[in-house]
């Protein structure tokens, strides 16, 4: 009984935050951007984590500081933009739309794209060409003659294998 | 016609290993900087004595006038002893080194510059980590090479070997030493 209860409470227990106390905001709707935009700031010393998500002193201090701009009035735009100017579009883990990322953010669509013409254009060929497809012409009488020879059983003497023996 | 349409997709899979191929030879750790030919961010920073703020640390615009090199350093990196001698040889060849530690307390600072010697011209202590933001710092060992007029022209990341010193660096600091 009591592992299951055990068992039960760790299932129920929440992640742990990596955000310590001391750095939350008094005001919980500047805290509740804080956290929004943390999400979206890219750890430099373990890249695939938010701040938000990383122990790391580096993205505490970053934790600080987007706070602290926030405090200071800054829109989330403008906060955004004062760490991607220090650590460039790399910390930002929606990567912004412009020149140098159109092909990232267009890529997927030009390739549905171009995955869908393709599918037209094959199964268009067929009904391109000249007529009824030659499986539906009738048989000329060469085939046809061809066809009941084939198809007649193998009598002849001169076959191969020969009539059955007798064992 | 036919047959060079059926190699379209083989042709397109080899151009996709083609990017996947170039992009393993990249190392994302490697961050470029965004400093690149911009000012050196504006600071002014205590230095590592003993009382806090009282010693003569630099400001940002101290370095100006000759390139030289701003080494971001802490006691507590692993890989700052291997550079140590590089960074020495380097100010022994007359090339003004700043560092800077970098969350670090001073006392360890100091006690890690008597230990291996300080080849530093000046030493600012960024204990809150600060201006290392401003930087676009990400880890340590990391130098800067300043310009005469005080613009960042390289970063490089990890520390300075012999072979990075003699092949990238001088070079560089040869053709800043160059520019009016």
């Amino acid at each position: 009984m009591r592992p299951a209860i055990a068992a039960l409470l760790l299932l129920l227990s929440g992640p742990a935050l990596a955000v310590l106390p001391d750095e939350m905001l008094a005001d919980p709707a500047l805290e509740a951007r804080a956290r929004n935009l943390s999400k979206e700031l890219r750890c430099v010393v373990c890249q695939n984590q938010s701040i938000d998500d990383s122990d790391a002193p580096l993205a505490r201090d970053l934790r600080i500081v987007v706070r602290e701009q926030l405090r200071m009035g800054r829109t989330d735009a403008q906060t955004l933009d004062y760490v991607s100017a220090r650590y460039g579009d790399f910390v930002l883990l929606k990567p912004p739309f412009k020149p140098a990322t159109w092909a990232l953010w267009a890529g997927p669509f030009l390739l549905l794209g171009a995955g869908a013409a393709g599918l037209a254009f094959w199964r268009r060929r067929p009904a391109a060409g000249a007529g009824a497809p030659a499986g539906d012409a009738p048989l000329t009488p060469a085939e046809a003659a061809s066809l009941a020879d084939l198809s007649a059983p193998d009598l002849t003497p001169h076959s191969l294998t020969g009539p059955p023996q007798p064992r | 016609m036919k047959r060079l349409l059926f190699l379209l997709p083989v042709l397109a899979f080899a151009g996709l290993i083609a990017v996947f191929g170039v992009g393993l030879t990249h190392d994302p750790k490697l961050l470029p900087s965004q400093l690149i030919d911009r000012p050196l961010p504006e600071f002014a920073l205590p230095g590592i004595e003993a009382v806090p703020g009282g010693g003569p640390g630099f400001a940002s615009a101290a370095i100006r006038g000759e390139p030289a090199l701003l080494n971001v350093f802490a006691s507590w990196c692993a890989a700052c002893p291997q550079e140590h001698p590089v960074l020495t040889q380097i100010a022994a060849e007359g090339v003004p080194v700043y560092g800077l530690a970098w969350k670090d307390k001073p006392s360890d600072s100091r006690g890690w510059l008597e230990r291996w010697g300080n080849p530093y011209t000046a030493v600012a202590a960024d204990e809150a980590g600060r201006t290392a933001i401003d930087l676009g710092v990400t880890g340590v060992p990391e130098t800067f090479i300043v310009d005469k007029r005080g613009r960042v022209r390289y970063k490089q990341i990890g520390p300075i070997s012999p072979q990075v010193w003699e092949a990238t660096i001088k070079p560089l600091m040869a053709q800043l030493s160059a520019e009016a």
